[in-house]
């Protein structure tokens, strides 16, 4: 399925503005605690082998 | 017992990592408040890594990532029973852009558009419009069918550009006053140095 082209420039700011709003989270840093919670995950799985 | 740091051996949960800006990206769509979204993405995490034996290799991670995070998201909904989600918060913060009141639409009205529409049409929108989901994944994600997806977007694109018609209008109007006022203004002076 093709994306349609945005018809209005109504539409292409609804979704110049809905990318906005995605990418300013997206672009931000990932905050330390998931890593350090993915690395305590980790840690636990090989502390149960 | 000392745990000589074993060199990663690829474990195919590390590629969880790569989807956390979307993952918080998603979660902040749908909660509209960053502690609230760092939570769900944490928890999401925890459901994903226990329970990583369900997902079956080679299908679509990203996918199954985000349908944990929408099921935990209203599981706790249901259970908080409507909390008021925090617009005071996250998207609130950028009221404080400057107004770009040259008929551009700004950020601010869109966010305010945007919080008024139901949770599925804003998933919808979000899932598709932004992180680039095919409306096959997003359907996936959201267990409906791709049919639904469709119409809820169509229905969150209407819905939106009603909203903001009217903003732009007020924004257009507030322009005209503007430039009518900058412009008598210099016509005034062009008259005094005439």
């Amino acid at each position: 399925m093709q994306q349609k082209e945005p018809q209005s420039s109504l539409e292409r700011q609804i979704d110049e503005n809905l990318r906005k709003v995605y990418q300013r989270t997206v672009e931000e840093d990932v905050p330390d605690k998931f890593m350090d919670l993915l690395k305590q995950l980790k840690d636990q799985d090989s502390g149960n082998d | 017992m000392t745990d000589p740091a074993t060199p990663a051996q690829a474990d195919p949960r590390d590629e969880i990592i790569e989807y956390l800006p979307a993952m918080r990206a998603f979660a902040m769509s749908l909660t509209r408040n960053s502690s609230a979204a760092d939570d769900l993405v944490q928890d999401t995490i925890v459901k994903a890594w226990k329970n990583f034996e369900k997902f079956q290799q080679g299908t679509n991670l990203r996918a199954w990532l985000f349908t944990i995070l929408r099921n935990t998201f209203y599981s706790g909904r249901r259970k908080a029973k409507r909390e008021v989600a925090d617009v005071d918060g996250a998207m609130a913060a950028t009221l404080s852009e400057k107004p770009a009141h040259d008929g551009r639409l700004a950020m601010a009205d869109f966010e305010k558009a945007f919080v008024q529409l139901s949770d599925e049409q804003r998933e919808a929108l979000i899932l598709v419009g932004a992180s680039g989901f095919s409306y096959e994944e997003a359907a996936e994600t959201c267990k409906v069918a791709v049919g639904t997806i469709k119409s809820r977007i169509n229905r969150a694109r209407q819905r939106l550009a009603e909203i903001m018609e009217l903003s732009e209008d007020e924004a257009l109007e507030m322009t005209d006053s503007a430039t009518t006022a900058v412009v008598s203004a210099s016509m005034q002076a062009r008259k005094t140095v005439a």
